[in-house]
């Protein structure tokens, strides 16, 4: 089990490098003189541009440009970004908890709806449920994002009036300090009356628009896989003992269909990610992939560098997590 | 019930080369007999196509793409008017069925553009773009995962890295990466979905390479002598070709999906191209005066993906066997 | 009254290429306490009609009977409450499958305390009482510590012994076993074909024991019945059966016994079960029967009387010789 992890863990190094590697030839590839990209300034003085060459370390040799940047990212330098002039590290970190709760939220969406619908779909297999839910499924799966967004947007919040329009919190109303970062848990610390309300508000739709294809890969991964499971020895042998259709698919089949649903969830985390992206966009949404998109716009590609190292780390660490979570839930892997 | 023969038929058709060959009758007797069945067994195209058109979803998704592809052919002349020519009469015109007239039979655009016009050409741009991206990604696939497969040791290690990282970036992500290296336009937003999907050829041909090289024909075909370009092209690659096609299908969707959200976030082509997500994108002020240029462009990307899922999904079932769940 | 009985029972199954009987007209009775063998060749409808009986054939499946009565309760009628109420408690089942019938991802212990749980009036420590008790029974040594342990980490002969421990954990009237030991290796099969055995003797359970193994069905059942193609085609106490067979179809299986068998060569039956697509028209065994004459291979055989082991035959064996019908009516 130890020697499981550990292998894993080893894996998962290389990637690491070669990642820093392509972010590190990405910057260098960009069209524009880095000094200039850096410093804003044009047509700078031969002495002055030695100086600044030399303080970002650009005379040395490209193999020790690496080393140090390599050396910087351990040791959380991830670059100062060209607009604020902060840390990218620091950037990051204030935005992430808004990413992170919408991704949480859209997950749980997907979660919840998801496997019980697949769950039914398989046991009432062939049946009207089964082909709606396949139906919607597939059209989940092929949906572009973007224009679900703006599409919920038309009519739940401009026709329909039901939920805001954009960002994260009514902020005419309510005003708080951030303390965790995640404004469900703030707007409830705040005291204030409504604010949590308000919080929910402005959470579901980007919610429901970022877990509609996590929803229909998990429907039909779980669907798919309770299908197999169904058809197992052991579940006969529960029915043979009497027990009710609810335990039966319920925790003997179930149990054993979600081992490879886990492994497609934890796969949703880039996905995840990259939705909040367009997401984020559309709903104003402050989070990183809003502010992804932001930094190309403005040319600031220290930030877009360090948040594109930070999220993949993100990706990797989840996946990592994802494989652990496996071993735990699969007793034959965890004896083997 | 002809597919009904078609699992039946083959029983009887074995047996009787066995007994030939058994018997140690001449070469050509032999050839003669295994020649013959061929007639009555389908061949391998009408065995797929009968076992493809039983899954009427599949059916549907291969007519919408069909119809939708020899609109994107004939566009110039389906298309009743130019994509980027502006009506500056007719601005924000509603569509047909909303008070609007057959002369803009879906309305037009914030500078008097047709949309319907657009969204015909976007097609030739959406197919477009699935089509090069898929043609591109399964053959550089085809080549990195056979060279991972056969050459093994540090090739394979190097390739497989590369591919384990670009996996780990997020999809959007990573072609956000390519696209500001390389500066927003039609064929950077190709090369930015190409990077984004290769991973998931060379992983399949790989794999599915690595497990047929373990079979007896190719360490018959390695004994007789066979070249490793021919060894890795024409006898092992054939036998990798299904699950290749299938997620060549798919892929077609995936990137035409991956290439509007570019387009959408202004990374994509560039105005005034008639890119469905750019379409979106330039249409998103107008969610309450004009809903109708944010609806149709969405509807169309919709109505592409999910007719090539379905009619992938229907692929995937008719070639591959394994994948197969009823 | 017997235990179970059973009247012309058949199950079919709906398939894509139309409907397909994989049991015909099938007649059983078990006394409580008694061992029935049930003899037949892979595919002969032995299981699924077993399966009927216990109510878990797919929904593909339809079953009719005349007659499906256990324990004076007619299983037809039973609300699938009800019938729950019963399977799993009075009449228990045994797969052929050990290792793929245990659940792999609970413990033996929660699977075998699962079933008391969902019958029997048991308080959590009785339970596990139980449950250790039932494990020493089976023969499984160090059964606190087995309880814990996942079935993978059991050998497939252990595995059948825990199914046996579930099976028998509710105090069942009747266990129904599918080819207990066919997924065994062979020195095991006798040890857990003997422990089903001593069980048996020791609780007074009854016990169907679905076999193809002729020899089995020797040292082991009070009566067989032997099927063939879905179809019951001779019902004989086991003493009888082997001394004087009626059916052609059961006097060649037992010639084809090693031990029975007296040349070089041993016997064997020519040709196979038949399918969907090739079933004759009139006896289903006569494409292989040594005696098939004309009237068996057009007419369906009608069913003869208990001194003809109700051997399903147009020309019925006696000492090996087939009788014309007039004479044996």
């Amino acid at each position: 089990m130890l020697k499981l992890i550990f292998r894993r863990v080893a894996l998962t190094l290389p990637t690491f490098v070669a990642l820093m590697f392509v972010t590190f030839v990405a910057v260098r590839m960009v069209p524009g003189d880095p000094i200039e990209a850096r410093t804003g300034e044009r047509g700078i003085a031969p002495e002055r541009l030695a100086a600044l060459r030399h303080d970002l370390g650009l005379d040395q040799p490209v193999w020790k440009q690496f080393l140090d940047y390599a050396y910087g990212l351990l040791h959380g330098d991830f670059g100062v970004s060209i607009v604020t002039k902060t840390p990218v590290l620091h950037e990051f970190l204030i935005l992430f908890p808004a990413t992170l709760e919408l991704a949480l939220c859209a997950l749980v969406f997907a979660i919840v709806l998801g496997i019980p619908a697949g769950v039914l779909a398989a046991v009432k297999r062939g049946s009207v449920l089964d082909h709606s839910v396949m139906t919607v499924a597939l059209a989940g799966y092929s949906m572009p994002i973007f224009w679900w967004g703006l599409l919920l947007i038309m009519f739940v919040s401009e026709y329909l009036g039901l939920t805001p329009v954009s960002g994260r919190m009514d902020l005419i109303n309510y005003y708080f300090e951030p303390v965790t970062g995640f404004m469900l848990i703030d707007s409830l610390l705040s005291g204030q009356e409504g604010a949590f309300g308000a919080a929910v508000a402005h959470l579901i739709l980007p919610s429901i628009v970022l877990g509609t294809i996590p929803l229909a890969v998990i429907a039909r991964m779980t669907r798919s896989s309770m299908l197999e499971v169904l058809g197992e020895d052991y579940v006969r042998t529960a029915r043979a003992k009497g027990l009710s259709p609810l335990r039966v698919v319920g925790l003997h089949a179930l149990r054993n269909a979600l081992i490879p649903v886990v492994t497609v969830v934890g796969l949703q985390t880039g996905t995840l990610l990259a939705g909040a992206v367009l997401t984020e966009t559309i709903f104003a949404w402050p989070g990183v992939g809003k502010w992804l998109i932001e930094s190309i716009s403005r040319r600031d590609y220290p930030a877009l560098q360090g948040g594109i190292m930070l999220i993949s780390a993100i990706v990797i660490l989840v996946n990592l997590i994802v494989d652990m979570l496996y071993v735990a839930i699969n007793p034959r892997i965890r004896h083997g | 019930m002809a597919e009904e023969n078609a699992i039946d038929d083959p029983i009887p058709a074995g047996p009787e080369r066995l007994v030939l060959s058994d018997s140690g009758l001449s070469l050509s007797a032999v050839t003669v007999a295994q020649a013959e069945p061929v007639g009555e067994e389908p061949s391998p195209l009408r065995a797929f196509w009968s076992a493809f058109s039983e899954n009427r979803g599949a059916v549907l998704g291969l007519a919408i793409v069909v119809f939708i592809a020899l609109l994107a052919v004939f566009a110039p002349w389906v298309a009743p008017h130019s994509p980027t020519e502006q009506f500056r009469q007719s601005v924000l015109l509603p569509p047909v069925w909303a008070g609007g007239n057959w002369s803009f039979p879906f309305g037009t655009d914030a500078v008097g553009r047709d949309v319907l016009s657009r969204l015909i050409y976007g097609a030739r741009i959406s197919l477009g773009i699935g089509l090069s991206v898929m043609v591109v990604s399964v053959a550089v696939g085809i080549v990195l995962g056979l060279a991972a497969a056969f050459l093994r040791g540090a090739v394979e290690v190097v390739v497989m890295r590369i591919m384990d990282v670009v996996v780990a970036i997020p999809s959007l992500v990573l072609a956000i990466l390519v696209v500001a290296v390389l500066g927003p336009s039609l064929v950077n937003t190709i090369v930015a979905v190409t990077v984004v999907y290769l991973p998931r050829y060379v992983r399949l041909v790989r794999a599915a390479a690595i497990a047929e090289l373990s079979k007896e024909y190719v360490v018959a075909a390695q004994v007789a002598g066979v070249g490793k370009l021919r060894l890795m092209f024409v006898t092992v690659l054939p036998n990798c070709l299904a699950p290749l096609i299938v997620q060549a299908a798919l892929g077609i969707s995936d990137a035409i999906l991956e290439a509007a959200a570019l387009g959408f976030l202004g990374l994509g082509a560039q105005p005034p191209t008639p890119e469905w997500g750019a379409m979106l994108a330039d249409a998103r002020e107008f969610i309450r005066s004009a809903p109708w240029i944010v609806t149709l462009p969405g509807l169309a990307i919709l109505v592409t993906v999910v007719a090539i899922n379905l009619m992938g999904d229907g692929l995937r079932d008719a070639l591959d066997p394994k994948l197969r769940r009823s | 009254m017997p235990l179970l009985s059973i009247r012309n029972l058949s199950v079919t199954f709906s398939t894509a290429r139309g409907p397909f009987r994989a049991v015909d007209g099938v007649d059983l009775d078990v006394e409580a306490g008694e061992l029935v063998a049930i003899v037949g060749e892979s595919g002969s409808g032995k299981s699924v009609a077993m399966l009927a009986v216990m109510g878990l054939l797919p929904w593909t499946a339809k079953v009719s009977a005349d007659r499906l009565e256990f324990d004076g309760r007619d299983l037809l009628t039973l609300s699938p409450r009800e019938r729950r109420r019963i399977v799993g408690r009075d009449l228990a089942m045994i797969f052929q499958e050990p290792m793929s019938s245990l659940n792999p991802c609970f413990t033996v212990g929660f699977q075998i305390r699962e079933a008391m749980a969902a019958h029997l009036d048991l308080s959590r420590a009785q339970r596990q009482a139980r449950a250790v008790e039932l494990l020493e029974l089976v023969g499984i040594p160090e059964p606190e510590r087995r309880l814990k342990a996942f079935p993978h980490q059991l050998s497939g002969g252990m595995s059948q012994r825990v199914m046996i421990a579930m099976a028998l954990a509710c105090k069942p009237k009747l266990i129904i076993a599918d080819e207990p030991t066919t997924a065994l290796d062979v020195t095991i099969q006798a040890q857990i074909l003997d422990l089903l055995l001593r069980l048996q003797r020791e609780s007074g359970v009854g016990l169907v024991l679905i076999t193809h193994d002729m020899g089995v069905v020797a040292e082991t059942s009070q009566r067989v019945c032997v099927q063939y193609a879905g179809q019951q085609i001779e019902m004989q106490p086991t003493r009888g059966l082997f001394r004087d067979p009626h059916h052609p179809y059961t006097a060649a299986l037992l010639a084809a016994l090693p031990e029975r068998a007296s040349g070089r060569l041993l016997p064997s039956i020519p040709g196979v079960v038949p399918g969907l697509a090739d079933r004759p028209r009139g006896c289903l065994f006569s494409p292989r029967c040594r005696f098939a004459t004309d009237t068996c291979r057009n007419v369906p055989p009608p069913r003869a009387g208990a001194e003809l082991g109700f051997a399903l035959c147009h020309t019925p064996l006696v000492d090996g010789v087939p009788q014309r019908r007039e004479m044996a009516a």
